[in-house]
């Protein structure tokens, strides 16, 4: 049993959902009780969709227990099929329907229904909603292919060269529900389009379970996210022997090592365009002089794993940021970002914990947090600014706007995304330090709304209070005394490092014997942990 | 009663279960804490519901059952024991715990009264535990404030003096505003349940007569009555007549002089309907479906006929009791067309040919329903507003009126005249 306050992602069964609302004549029959249709409005209100998920779910009561939930289902999917008239079905099941074990799908399966049915088997009590969606795509291409990938194997294959026509990829993994999918695929498309690349199938968004009997036509598959795509994909290159790409490419350049990749894959010469890095603002705007004050920001990330993996080699390599921290919630990515950290020289933090994330950012004082929208959430309580990377994400996460991730225009959002809101804490610090001029107006709106400049005095005196807590304890437990004066040049450092300067100097001080702490010692400790 | 039309539908329903009345019954009583027993799509559906990032850390959970919880149902109650002792270490202000069943802890036959029996023994004293079912297989919606209430009802201290009761969850300043008003007739003693504290609770006995300002508390209120509290026939006090007719209910049971609650009454229900007018002027006339999903059903559509104009084309409801229903439905036109329970996609259809000029429904279907040109009011939204009394029928009506006067701002039409 564990505790769980708000979780970073649904059940398995959400997963299933997705995919099956990214596609076209697919329907997903879900053995579930009345009120997991709570689903749908993820769909309808975060997404805006105008169409309901195509989902029929079986809202069986208890009065239905004691009689026969199988002839429901049988009903219901019955009725699922003469109304929608799907080209293929899910049958799957919800938590608490998996308890009653009717076995939706045998019974699907059983009762001579002519279209392919592919029953759906989601452990809801150990597996989460990236785990669904993964199974899901994968079982359903699997579902629809296992008949040709017995005739594929004994075909000889040919390359597009001998076939005297242009390479042509799949582009795996986009679905609703994940972060800026929808831009991702129009971006990534252009730039395939650019070298000469076509796109053979899209899925599952927008594609139709026809579509997916076309996915062996490809000379490779793009893997776009491997949370969603790379189990299937990996069974395609097992079966039909379909090479996949490994680099996301999110950042300009991820976006050329995945071009190179491709290429190679394809065994397509690389055009010289390829590190043409004018293609995307973003390396100019980074080495433009008003960027200098970006260099070596700290900053914290946390997501799924595809978009924090890009993130940090963004951060690092792309606009001179300082990573202090870094991790994900998705238990599937856990090990690549063990990998990262360790480069990075960092622990990672694997939780599904939004606390313990949010301590986390509290321990690490960074100046950038890139994370989810709960990380938006705990950025704002603690006066941090905050872009999101990546789901689960709010309406405002869907924008109208065109506003990819990858491929170049993806690194001009990103560029825009994670550099407004730290000009704005810039502001949020230069309120702070003009709030005592007469110019000043009381009460100034920044960003944070109404915590506008108020907040950062509330904010300070919050510190103070810690502060003086703190003092009390560090009095009982090392005998280490603030003086007034140390105290006072310690309310001079911005709040959102103050934090961290206090307990360096308070380590500093330990270290050195240092009994008392006065303006002295805080210079002090700079110089002594200053790199 | 009246001679409405009431027919039974069954099928795939769209509602929200009755773990979604936590949204609001833990910002009723902010020393309270709700912790649900159940699976990761009851976390999911309730931070769905209620945009739990807003919060450092909510007073509502849930304890998320594992496979090895599953496999033993001793070790589950161990769990739960060792969840329930953090908890309270980590949150030493919670005076009452509600331990809450779920679809999976119903099916799976976890004991959450046992639970509850033992952990109050645990906790002697420091906290409350009590426990109640929001699971689907049992409860829609707004059912789940039934279920928790009807469980702090054993709490609640005997006491024979004349008072008057409020039962069901109001927006505090609604409830200060009512009253006022029954003090204004000289009702000496008018209290809350819920209270706005969970230790904070009312007496019940022979001398309590009780109001229900909800129309969705069918078993607190039979426990009420046990308890021997006696439940006044009204209707529900929504829109100014509706509310008018409910305080009158007070009055009449506590003998208070009519003229007194004429002069009391009459101006606030004169100054209800002027600033209801602009909204009838808007609603009047206009087509109206209710998809079942918050059992504020009738009363709304009572309201928005009767003192708006409307004219309702079905009222679906997802369960009737017809006895606690009764004072609405004889408000109610002839022939009223009320479906108890949905079939959804039949119901969809039926809002389809009917050309409907506004639907009340889900969050799930507003969207879907708005792309095919038809106007929606989210039914959750009601049980967030301050929308009793008489004096919020105007409010109450503008929640209505504002769907479609934006369709009409929106419209093509009214850009071609501008």
């Amino acid at each position: 049993m564990e505790l769980t306050l708000w979780t970073y992602e649904g059940p398995p069964h959400i997963g299933a959902m997705r995919i099956a609302s990214s596609m076209k004549g697919l329907h997903y029959v879900l053995h579930a009780p009345q009120g997991d249709t709570y689903a749908d409005l993820l769909f309808t209100m975060i997404e805006r969709r105008g169409t309901r998920p195509p989902v029929t779910y079986t809202t069986f009561q208890a009065r239905d227990l004691g009689g026969d939930t199988a002839e429901l289902v049988k009903g219901h999917i019955h009725e699922a099929v003469e109304r929608f008239k799907p080209e293929a079905l899910l049958v799957g099941e919800s938590c608490t329907a998996e308890l009653i074990q009717d076995q939706p799908g045998s019974l699907a399966k059983g009762m001579g229904l002519n279209l392919p049915i592919v029953s759906l088997e989601l452990p809801a009590y150990s597996k989460k909603e990236n785990w669904g969606a993964s199974e899901t795509f994968y079982q359903l291409v699997r579902g629809i292919l296992k008949d040709i990938s017995e005739d594929f194997s004994n075909q000889p294959k040919t390359t597009w060269k001998e076939e005297g026509r242009r390479p042509r990829v799949n582009l795996l993994g986009p679905t609703l529900l994940g972060f800026r999918c929808r831009d991702d695929v129009l971006e990534i498309q252009k730039i395939l389009g650019e070298h000469g690349i076509d796109v053979n199938v899209i899925a599952p968004l927008g594609s139709a379970p026809s579509d997916l009997l076309r996915l062996p036509k490809a000379d490779a598959n793009v893997c776009l996210y491997p949370e969603i795509a790379e189990t299937t994909c990996t069974w395609l290159e097992r079966n039909f022997n379909i090479p996949f790409t490994k680099t996301i490419p999110i950042g300009v350049k991820a976006t050329q090592d995945f071009l190179k990749e491709l290429h190679d894959l394809l065994n397509l010469e690389t055009s010289s365009s390829l590190n043409n890095e004018s293609q995307s603002k973003l390396p100019w705007y980074s080495k433009s002089v008003d960027s200098n004050y970006l260099t070596g920001k700290r900053v914290f990330i946390f997501g799924d794993g595809t978009h924090v993996l890009a993130a940090a080699r963004i951060a690092k390599e792309e606009l001179g940021f300082e990573v202090v921290g870094i991790g994900t919630y998705s238990r599937e990515m856990a090990r690549k970002i063990r990998t990262a950290a360790k480069e990075l020289e960092l622990e990672a933090l694997i939780t599904n914990d939004y606390l313990e994330v949010e301590e986390a950012i509290k321990d690490t004082a960074p100046e950038l947090v890139l994370g989810t929208q709960m990380e938006r959430h705990s950025a704002k309580r603690l006066g941090i600014p905050c872009a999101v990377i990546s789901t689960p994400m709010h309406v405002q996460d869907v924008p109208a706007r065109y506003s990819p991730q990858m491929g170049w225009e993806g690194a001009n959002v990103i560029f825009d995304d994670w550099v407004h809101p730290l000009m704005m804490g810039l502001e949020e610090h230069l309120i702070g330090m003009f709030r005592h001029d007469f110019e000043f107006t009381d009460g100034h709106q920044s960003h944070l709304g109404h915590l506008g400049g108020h907040s950062s005095q509330a904010e300070i005196s919050n510190k103070e209070i810690e502060f003086s807590e703190s003092e009390n304890k560090s009095n009982n437990d090392q005998n280490i005394h603030w003086t007034t004066e140390g105290k006072a040049e310690l309310a001079k450092i911005p709040f959102f490092v103050r934090g961290k300067v206090r307990r360096n100097t308070e380590k500093y001080a330990q270290q050195a014997g240092c009994k008392e702490i006065n303006g002295e010692t805080l210079l002090d400790a700079k110089a002594h942990f200053s790199k | 009663m009246s001679g409405s039309t009431l027919l039974k539908e069954t099928g795939p329903r769209e509602v929200f279960c009755g773990l979604t009345s936590i949204v609001w019954l833990h910002r009723r009583m902010p020393d309270a804490f709700f912790l649900v027993v159940g699976s990761r799509t009851c976390a999911h559906l309730i931070q769905s519901a209620a945009g739990v990032m807003i919060f450092a850390e909510p007073r509502f959970g849930t304890a998320i059952l594992e496979e090895r919880d599953l496999a033993g149902l001793a070790d589950a109650h161990e769990e739960l024991d060792r969840v329930v002792k953090d908890l309270l270490r980590r949150r030493p202000e919670i005076r009452t715990l509600f331990l809450v069943g779920s679809c999976p802890s119903e099916v799976i036959k976890i004991d959450l009264s046992r639970a509850a029996e033992r952990l109050n023994t645990q906790f002697n004293g420091q906290v409350t535990v009590l426990n109640y079912s929001g699971s689907g297989i049992e409860t829609t919606f707004t059912q789940g404030e039934d279920g928790a209430l009807k469980s702090l009802v054993p709490l609640l201290p005997s006491s024979k003096e004349e008072q008057l009761l409020l039962v069901g969850t109001l927006a505090n300043p609604v409830e200060d505003r009512l009253k006022t008003i029954f003090k204004r007739l000289g009702i000496k003693k008018v209290e809350s349940f819920p209270p706005r504290q969970s230790t904070q609770l009312p007496s019940i006995g022979p001398g309590t007569k009780v109001l229900l300002v909800q129309p969705y508390l069918t078993d607190t209120a039979r426990e009420l009555k046990n308890r021997g509290a006696e439940i006044l026939q009204a209707p529900f006090p929504l829109g100014a007549e509706g509310s008018k007719l409910w305080i009158e209910a007070a009055a009449k049971a506590f003998k208070i002089n009519q003229t007194l609650v004429d002069s009391t009454l009459s101006p606030l229900v004169t100054r209800a309907k002027k600033a209801l007018q602009p909204y009838v002027d808007q609603l009047a006339g206009r087509k109206l479906f209710l998809l079942p999903e918050s059992q504020l059903e009738i009363p709304l559509a009572r309201f928005l006929n009767n003192e708006c104009g409307m004219e309702l084309i079905e009222v679906g409801v997802p369960y009737l009791n017809r006895e606690m229903m009764k004072p609405d439905l004889e408000l109610l036109p002839d022939k009223t067309r009320i479906v108890e329970g949905q079939h959804v996609e039949k119901q969809l259809d039926r809002v389809r040919t009917s050309n409907p000029d506004l639907v009340v429904c889900g969050m799930g279907l507003a969207n879907p329903l708005e792309a095919e040109g038809i106007s929606t009011k989210w039914s959750i939204e009601m049980v967030f507003s301050p929308i009793h009394g008489i004096d919020q029928a105007s409010d109450l009506a503008e929640l209505f009126a504002r769907p479609l006067h934006r369709k009409n701002l929106l419209s093509p039409k009214n850009l071609e005249t501008f």
